[in-house]
């Protein structure tokens, strides 16, 4: 807020940008085209770096075994092969794993909306005592440190007897996605107007039957990108997974990935080929969401 | 708690003074009187349900979060380890005795610079190419901004085990591209190089891996703070003989220093919290200079199965970044973003 303070004290010579002479404008806009210039060449060494580890990962779980054990690493590859993909695939537990992921990240994604979607609606539109301190919690519990929060939850789990059992994964999935959630489809609570549900209640709808038939058909929007975002958030985490499932077929995707290290060496071809199937979805599912993201992050919905 | 004087703090200008406020206020008067025709019972029904609602989300909050974080208090003054916790055993009380033998062991002292000094420089590099990603993509042409910002997207969705297994590869001894971009390219000796016998080159690839998952976020993030800086200040400024430094320092900056705050506070948060990409690129059993405090805190409890001692650094690690937890919350007070 203070920005908006200071900003006015600059307002001042405004009226002098009307009174520019013409002639003065060439030189600057020639000396403008230039230095487009090189931020546009900035742009794509920027561009290069940032994309170049996306590019190599899937180059390199399309080229050829024989390419990746070769001390001339080509930008592009003589041939593609699918070669890796088929060998990531055999690799034991593929077939459990993926299952592990969606039961696992499905599961709490659900049960996240349905709790977050209700809690949001309470907090974006009724005011009660205790409101803003739930609201202060939701905040400080997402910026509660993971890696310090793994013992107390795996002892936690530990006494509720759910090592190495999906649901005491999920119940975690779940709960670690649920303030974000709420945050931010609280926010699309919040802008669908109160008129809506007032005028579905004065025609003899009950609060319960305005929200089910006004609000939670407004709401699909949010609860979608909400829902995107947690499953993201599930399908990516490891450390949890990795800690308290400890058969091979119970491992999630992420958990399984280790598996390609081995004392022998590191098989990258199939590793570049099977991250590169953990990544797709999640890449796909990303692009309908980054803008919200962008927002959200800043506003409270802290990344999980 | 602190959140009794958080909501104190922006009391003055209260934030929901806004219309908001009274847009939100009057239909809550004007449900009342209709659910109240039934009766009292039905009025109180009313108010109660605010809290049904939020009912299921407190209670899993409370058993996820704040119950073992209670629990993890307790522990760290009792000696838990393995009998204790297999078998349900009452754990003996120690009083302080964990506090001060892990605050007496060098080895922590060691996690712990070590945390804060990675974290540092992972934090002022993300948020320096950030801005500095943010700032060029304003300058530059269409078609270069949306080319930056496809690879901004695209690097951030990559998962972070992903990302790790990458820069792994990246980085392999014999058949990494850096050391043959390195050697062939740049005529350096790189051939066969280890990046992982000196800790310090291994954390320049850990880091490398931090900051360059983190830019995207940093990046769009400050460029959306950007646009939001009138145009004409900035030119008044520049016609009143201001420099771009100063108009950056004068102009620009204030005005997206709150969204700046947050996201430093963010990647403060975040980047301590390099336990996973260490792992994940070490295999499962780092090297001891590799162990950055959340490693400290496993191996104490899963490899010395003195759970207690585990039980004290997480709450250690918890207080240390309190601090920059109360700072982010304050910083949402203070834009009125918890109304």
């Amino acid at each position: 807020m203070s920005a908006t303070a200071s900003a006015p004290k600059t307002d001042t010579p405004v009226t002098t940008v009307k009174s520019v002479p013409t002639g003065k404008k060439k030189p600057s806009s020639d000396r403008k085209k230039k230095s487009r210039f090189v931020y546009n060449g900035i742009g794509v060494v920027a561009f290069v770096v940032m994309i170049f580890p996306v590019y190599w990962l899937v180059v390199s779980a399309l080229r050829p075994n024989k390419e990746i054990r070769s001390y001339d690493q080509t930008l592009w590859p003589s041939s593609f092969t699918f070669d890796n993909f088929a060998r990531a695939i055999d690799y034991e537990n593929f077939g459990t794993a993926i299952k592990s992921s969606l039961i696992v990240s499905f599961t709490a994604v659900v049960g996240a909306m349905i709790m977050a979607t209700v809690a949001a609606y309470a907090i974006g539109r009724f005011r009660f005592y205790g409101r803003r301190a739930f609201m202060i919690v939701l905040i400080l519990v997402q910026l509660l440190p993971p890696t310090a929060m793994l013992i107390p939850i795996y002892l936690q789990l530990n006494d509720f007897g759910a090592l190495n059992e999906y649901w005491g994964v999920i119940v975690i999935y779940l709960v670690s996605t649920l303030p974000f959630a709420t945050w931010m489809i609280r926010g699309f609570v919040i802008n669908i107007p109160k008129e809506l549900e007032e005028s579905a209640m004065v025609d003899g709808c009950t609060q319960m039957g305005a929200f089910w038939r006004i609000i939670f058909p407004l709401l699909a929007p949010g609860l979608a990108a909400a829902s995107i975002y947690s499953l993201i958030n599930a399908w990516n985490e490891y450390l949890l997974a990795y800690i308290v499932l400890q058969d091979n077929d119970k491992f999630t995707l992420n958990v399984w990935l280790t598996n390609f290290t081995t004392a022998r060496g590191v098989d990258y071809g199939a590793l570049m080929a099977a991250s590169t199937m953990i990544a797709i979805p999640v890449v796909i599912f990303f692009m309908f969401i980054q803008k919200k993201m962008a927002t959200g992050l800043t506003s409270g919905a802290v990344k999980g | 708690m602190s959140a009794a004087d958080m909501l104190k703090t922006p009391g003055g200008p209260d934030p929901q003074a806004s219309d908001t406020a009274v847009a939100d206020k009057r239909p809550a008067e004007v449900h009342e009187p209709k659910t109240s025709g039934g009766g009292g019972r039905r009025r109180n029904k009313g108010a109660l349900l605010p809290y049904f609602l939020i009912a299921p989300t407190v209670v899993a909050i409370l058993a996820v979060f704040v119950w073992p974080l209670i629990k993890t208090t307790i522990m760290s003054f009792q000696d838990v380890g393995r009998t204790e916790l297999w078998t349900g055993a009452p754990a003996p009380w120690v009083g302080f005795e964990q506090f001060t033998e892990i605050l007496g062991d060098s080895a922590f002292w060691d996690s712990v610079v070590l945390t804060i000094v990675f974290m540092a420089i992972c934090v002022v590099a993300t948020l320096a190419i950030g801005l500095g990603i943010a700032l060029m993509m304003q300058r530059m042409s269409d078609w270069a901004r949306l080319m930056i910002t496809g690879a901004l997207i695209a690097a951030w969705s990559i998962p972070l085990m992903v990302q790790a297994s990458i820069f792994r590869w990246l980085s392999d001894s014999d058949y990494g591209v850096l050391n043959m971009v390195l050697t062939k390219h740049l005529g350096f000796d790189f051939q066969g190089h280890n990046w992982w016998l000196d800790y310090k080159q291994g954390f320049l690839i850990i880091g490398a891996v931090v900051v360059w998952g983190a830019i995207p976020f940093v990046a769009i993030t400050l460029y959306a703070a950007l646009t939001q800086v009138p145009k004409e200040l900035e030119e008044a400024a520049a016609i009143d003989g201001v420099n771009a430094f100063g108009n950056f320092r004068y102009v620009t900056f204030p005005v997206i220093k709150p969204v700046f705050q947050m996201v430093a506070t963010l990647s403060v948060i975040w980047d301590f919290n390099v336990l996973g990409q260490v792992w994940l690129m070490r295999g499962s059993k780092p090297e001891p200079e590799y162990e950055v405090i959340g490693l400290y805190a496993f191996n104490k409890a899963f490899e010395s199965n003195s759970f207690s001692q585990g039980a004290a650094i997480s709450l250690i690690t918890v207080l240390l970044l309190s601090g920059v937890a109360v700072y982010y919350l304050r910083q949402l007070l203070k834009i009125g973003e918890v109304d």
